[in-house]
């Protein structure tokens, strides 16, 4: 339990990484890294498919990355209408490090260029939801 | 190059929006044009393989009715799925089922009826064919996530809106002729001009793709029957050889996913399999079908095959090479973008359109010079899943 609050609506309410939404709630946003091999995994996962471990520490995410690519959603599935149009996009942190996410509003559209410099930050939504979100770097 | 399993029957149905008839009736139109085409009956078939993607259909396990419904029982029957490819995994299953001496002849049927429900819950579903825990939340959709890969594509290798938009013209050449596809209509430039009101394309979607560079939906279903080659040679005067197999699968969540500007990495992986069990080369290949689920998916498939350099699979189309007179035609029946996608169906439609190509069968669609070797690439979600086939004369 726990994983509800994730995102803007979540699909997923019980999962053995759902610290996950805790250590948002701190402000931090983390991946896990295997005890016995080191093999590092964002998203989170419980268990290592390299070693088969599932003795997992928590790691922080790096601060800066750039932004491979993105997308301007106009169209919205179920659910999701209220919020168009938003962006999406997916952050590359080098080292096999990779992160897709919400594009925060504070980014104009026309902004928006591959290879940019950003961060990522746990944001709140109004109704409780918590999640991340790319913002400039 | 292996002639041990033959394709001897395939068949489909209209592929259309909001088909009249419940799930089995749909499956029965394209076997039966399939057993008809085979010239076989059903006791000549040890087993089916029925395909789709569940998550359309009300009825819970649609194998064990669809194969009743054909005519196909007490025979074995099996659900295959792997959303938008689960029909060539279906061939490929059969494939393995006849080189393995357990059956001599299968019948894989592919069938998909997507206004079985509510566009609204369509949506909602279609939302959730991909990492529900980690990026759904986001408020995901198809067109969001091939989108990534053509804003990164693009912004690498200089491909434009107008070369995008080129390939759905191309489409439409051919969804006209086609008397089964669900878009039969032109499509022009001004269809995609923003400064046009009428303009039917040009609204985005996700940036930078269109409702123009988006596959039609639709209802259809597909077969394919194949037999080990004593029964082939037997029953068929024209069998078409699967020479080569390829299959792969990829990380369902974007954040592993290798480099975006190179394309859906499945699909290099299952072709370079197939080229090497088929023992040739891209430049062998005289005509393919691709999983143009939108326009920006055709290009990659072009580099992932090998007719085109990484990042030059515009020129392909800027060059008209895979128009139907082209050195490589290319969905010469208008591709999923016009003939339409129904799930399920679509690898088995795809497989029926170069059978008939080599064959040289194909009618208004027959790509010239009596092409010998044909390739069918079917992709699943997202890049998900990814099945290259080559058949031959």
């Amino acid at each position: 339990m726990g994983f509800e609050k994730f995102g803007r609506k979540s699909f997923t309410s019980a999962t053995k990484t759902a610290k996950f939404v805790d250590f948002l709630m701190e402000g931090k946003i983390m991946g896990t890294i295997c005890k016995k091999c080191g093999m590092k995994y964002f998203p989170p996962r419980a268990d290592c498919a390299n070693c088969f471990s599932s003795e997992m520490d928590w790691f922080e995410m790096p601060k800066r990355g750039k932004l491979e690519t993105f997308t301007v959603a106009y169209y919205a599935p179920y659910g999701f209408e209220m919020d168009c149009p938003y962006s999406m996009g997916v952050v590359d942190y080098g080292d096999n490090l990779k992160l897709f996410a919400r594009i925060s509003k504070n980014i104009k559209q026309d902004e928006l260029r591959t290879d940019m410099e950003v961060t990522v930050k746990p944001v709140q939504y109004e109704d409780g939801q918590i999640a991340y979100e790319i913002e400039k770097a | 190059m292996p002639k041990d399993v033959a394709v001897i029957g395939v068949g489909q149905s209209n592929f259309v929006r909001g088909y009249e008839g419940s799930i089995r009736e749909l499956a029965f139109e394209a076997f039966r044009e399939a057993m008809e085409d085979a010239g076989i009956t059903t006791k000549d078939v040890d087993a089916s393989i029925i395909c789709s993607a569940p998550e359309y259909d009300k009825q819970r396990s649609p194998a064990g009715v669809i194969a009743e419904y054909l005519g196909l029982i007490p025979q074995p029957t099996v659900y295959v799925e792997t959303i938008c490819s689960s029909s060539s995994t279906g061939v490929r299953i059969a494939y393995g089922l006849i080189k393995s001496g357990l059956h001599d002849i299968v019948a894989v049927i592919g069938f998909q009826k997507m206004s079985e429900i509510t566009s609204a819950e369509s949506q909602e579903r279609m939302g959730r064919g991909a990492d529900i825990q980690w990026e759904s939340p986001f408020g995901t959709m198809m067109p969001a996530y091939y989108a990534l890969y053509a804003q990164a594509y693009m912004a690498k290798n200089g491909l434009t809106l107008d070369d995008l938009m080129n390939v759905r013209i191309k489409s439409a050449t051919y969804g006209q002729i086609n008397d089964r596809a669900v878009y039969r209509k032109p499509v022009l430039p001004d269809d995609f001009d923003p400064n046009n009101p009428n303009a039917r394309m040009a609204q985005v979607v996700s940036w930078p793709l269109r409702v123009g560079d988006a596959c039609a939906n639709a209802d259809g279903s597909s077969c394919v029957i194949l037999a080990n080659a004593e029964k082939a040679k037997a029953i068929c005067k024209k069998p078409v050889w699967i020479l080569g197999i390829g299959a792969a699968s990829e990380a369902v969540n974007m954040a592993s996913r290798p480099d975006f500007s190179k394309g859906i990495r499945v699909a290099h992986i299952a072709a370079q399999q197939a080229y090497k069990m088929a023992g040739i080369t891209p430049k062998d290949v005289k005509v393919a079908e691709v999983h143009d689920c939108f326009t920006i998916a055709e290009i990659m498939a072009y580099e992932a095959l090998g007719f085109a350099p990484i990042g030059e699979g515009k020129q392909l189309i800027r060059e008209k090479a895979t128009y139907k007179e082209g050195p490589i035609p290319v969905n010469v029946d208008g591709g999923l973008l016009s003939k339409g996608h129904p799930i399920g169906a679509t690898g088995g439609s795809q497989i029926r359109t170069i059978v008939l190509q080599l064959r040289g069968e194909a009618g208004p669609m027959q790509v010239p010079g009596e092409p010998d070797i044909g390739l069918v690439h079917n992709i699943g979600g997202v890049g998900l899943y990814g099945n290259v086939t080559i058949f031959g004369r």
